[in-house]
């Protein structure tokens, strides 16, 4: 296992880092309550600037999805596969009850279960190695597979 | 100030190896030219554009440096269409008499790389494997199916008519027809769209030459009118590709908003229309914009295709030149393709794709990255 600090997020302020239980780190307006993701400092809905920092929900449901069927080009694409061992994975939207729905990559051990409206859970974890560090990301995987 | 199109020109669409996309513009130009016994110098101004092939105003080193207004324009998928809404409102103005609007483009082979940053996001989008367009047309045609009981039978419906719509195009890039089957039984690419559901990135250009509408028939006995053009952004709570989150309540798509703009500004609604280019950049956005453009509602798709309205001999022909399925997707030049089109079918010019019973009105509709729709609307 390795250190906490050689785990380092794919971005800063996508989510709490490090934690037991991260969460993704959204805004909400704080004159019309409209939630973003990622966190941002002027609201897309209503023009405004005062947000405030919001942890998100960490299951919801998926809202819709698609399978990408090509290894995407590099750059601007960092996943480890290779043409010979690439295989396609999920994308979605997930809704999170009462907040925003959150575009993620879709873990699941298969693919043909993936349908509109099934449960799904945050999951953060390794993605890929740089610089001798592992790069932690955000995805969604069904809650029966959790 | 009415605005008219009075000259066309076009360079064929597909793969033109030993052609810079620039070299495609310039021919386009000249045709577009020849089209109305014009000379370059005649033109008070140009506006032009490519995304990845170079700066349209290049062009005069080639055309002549006779000096004119020459604006190059930008605006992704809507480059074309936003060179002709400037041209308008140029025109509309009362600045210039006359004038040129260009698109051109040539893009790798390969799907379109995208940099997120470029684009406004995080980097991060990038690495993780999210931007690409063709995930967004994948998730949004998934979502409308399920919410319009829309099968898998209409996509393919509408790749089968756009190619072979193509086959009778001389200046399409795929001239070959597609079985359903081959259709059907194609590489899925991004569920539930398939390889010959999609467009590919490609090569073109397209000219035309605009004027005012009361001196429009001193240069040609068939002018076109443009009646209304109108470009939208997205509205807070639409669906748009690029999108790291979304609004729980959705909101009408730039397309509508563009639509509603165009049929007010003309004076005309939908169901005037005699024929129509919409985007296609897969079988999933030529169904859905039917429906955003208010030519049916939602999920009357299905039986439209069943019955074959959108077929050349439909009540509303659509993608009567085969599309950007058939013709490949120039950035910059695919939206002036489609006023190409409009004003061949308005003309009577159309060949083999010739929509009968003289059509006098047309439609264009183009959608494209970061969310925003170009609509026209043409008549005789």
């Amino acid at each position: 296992m390795p250190s906490i600090a050689d785990q380092v997020p794919i971005a800063e302020g996508l989510f709490t880092w490090p934690s037991n239980d991260p969460r993704l780190l959204g805004s909400k307006c704080r004159d019309c309550g409209v939630v973003t993701f990622p966190a941002q400092s002027g609201c897309p809905a209503c023009c405004g600037q005062d947000t405030e920092t919001l942890e998100l929900e960490r299951q919801g449901k998926l809202w819709t999805w698609t399978i990408q069927g090509f290894l995407p080009n590099r750059p601007p694409y960092e996943g480890p596969e290779t043409p010979e061992t690439f295989r396609p994975f999920g994308v979605g939207y997930v809704e999170l009850p009462g907040q925003v729905r959150v575009e993620a990559r879709l873990q699941t051990e298969d693919l043909s279960k993936l349908r509109i409206g099934m449960d799904m859970d945050l999951v953060v974890e390794k993605y890929i190695e740089r610089d001798g560090k592992d790069i932690i990301a955000f995805f969604f995987r069904p809650s029966d597979e959790s | 100030m009415d605005v008219a199109i009075i000259g066309i020109g076009i360079h064929p669409f597909g793969r033109t190896e030993g052609v810079t996309g620039l070299e495609q513009g310039t021919h386009a130009a000249r045709q577009a030219l020849a089209d109305t016994g014009l000379d370059w110098s005649d033109m008070q101004f140009a506006y032009g554009g490519s995304s990845a092939a170079g700066a349209a105003d290049t062009m005069v080193s080639k055309l002549g440096l006779t000096g004119l207004q020459f604006i190059n324009v930008s605006n992704g998928c809507a480059t074309g269409g936003s060179a002709l809404q400037s041209a308008y409102m140029a025109i509309q103005s009362g600045m210039f008499d006359i004038g040129m609007a260009v698109g051109f483009d040539k893009h790798p082979r390969g799907a379109f790389t995208i940099n997120p940053e470029g684009s406004g996001l995080g980097k991060w989008y990038g690495d993780i494997g999210m931007a690409l367009t063709p995930q967004f047309f994948g998730m949004k045609i998934q979502r409308y199916m399920h919410d319009y009981d829309i099968t898998e039978d209409a996509l393919v419906r509408v790749a089968v008519k756009n190619y072979r719509n193509g086959s009778k195009n001389p200046n399409a890039w795929r001239r070959k027809p597609f079985s359903y089957e081959d259709v059907a039984e194609s590489m899925m690419v991004c569920h539930p769209l398939r390889k010959y559901m999609f467009c590919s990135p490609a090569e073109g250009a397209c000219a035309m030459i605009l004027c005012r509408a009361d001196k429009a028939r001193k240069y040609t006995a068939k002018p076109v009118f443009l009646k209304a053009v109108a470009v939208k952004t997205r509205q807070f709570g639409s669906f748009e590709v690029f999108s790291q989150s979304q609004a729980l309540d959705r909101a009408p798509a730039p397309t509508v908003q563009a639509s509603r703009a165009a049929f007010e500004m003309a004076g005309v609604g939908p169901e005037d229309i005699d024929v129509a280019q919409l985007q296609d950049t897969e079988s999933g956005a030529e169904i859905m914009h039917m429906a955003e453009n208010g030519f049916c509602a939602d999920g009357d798709q299905e039986k439209w295709l069943q019955e074959g309205y959108t077929e050349i001999d439909g009540k509303l022909p659509v993608n009567t030149d085969g599309g950007c399925m058939a013709n490949g997707e120039p950035v910059g030049a695919s939206g002036l393709r489609q006023v190409y089109e409009i004003c061949l079918q308005l003309r009577g010019e159309a060949g083999e794709r010739q929509v009968p019973d003289n059509p006098s009105t047309g439609y264009t509709h183009v959608y494209g990255a970061p969310g925003l729709s170009g609509v026209t609307v043409l008549t005789t």
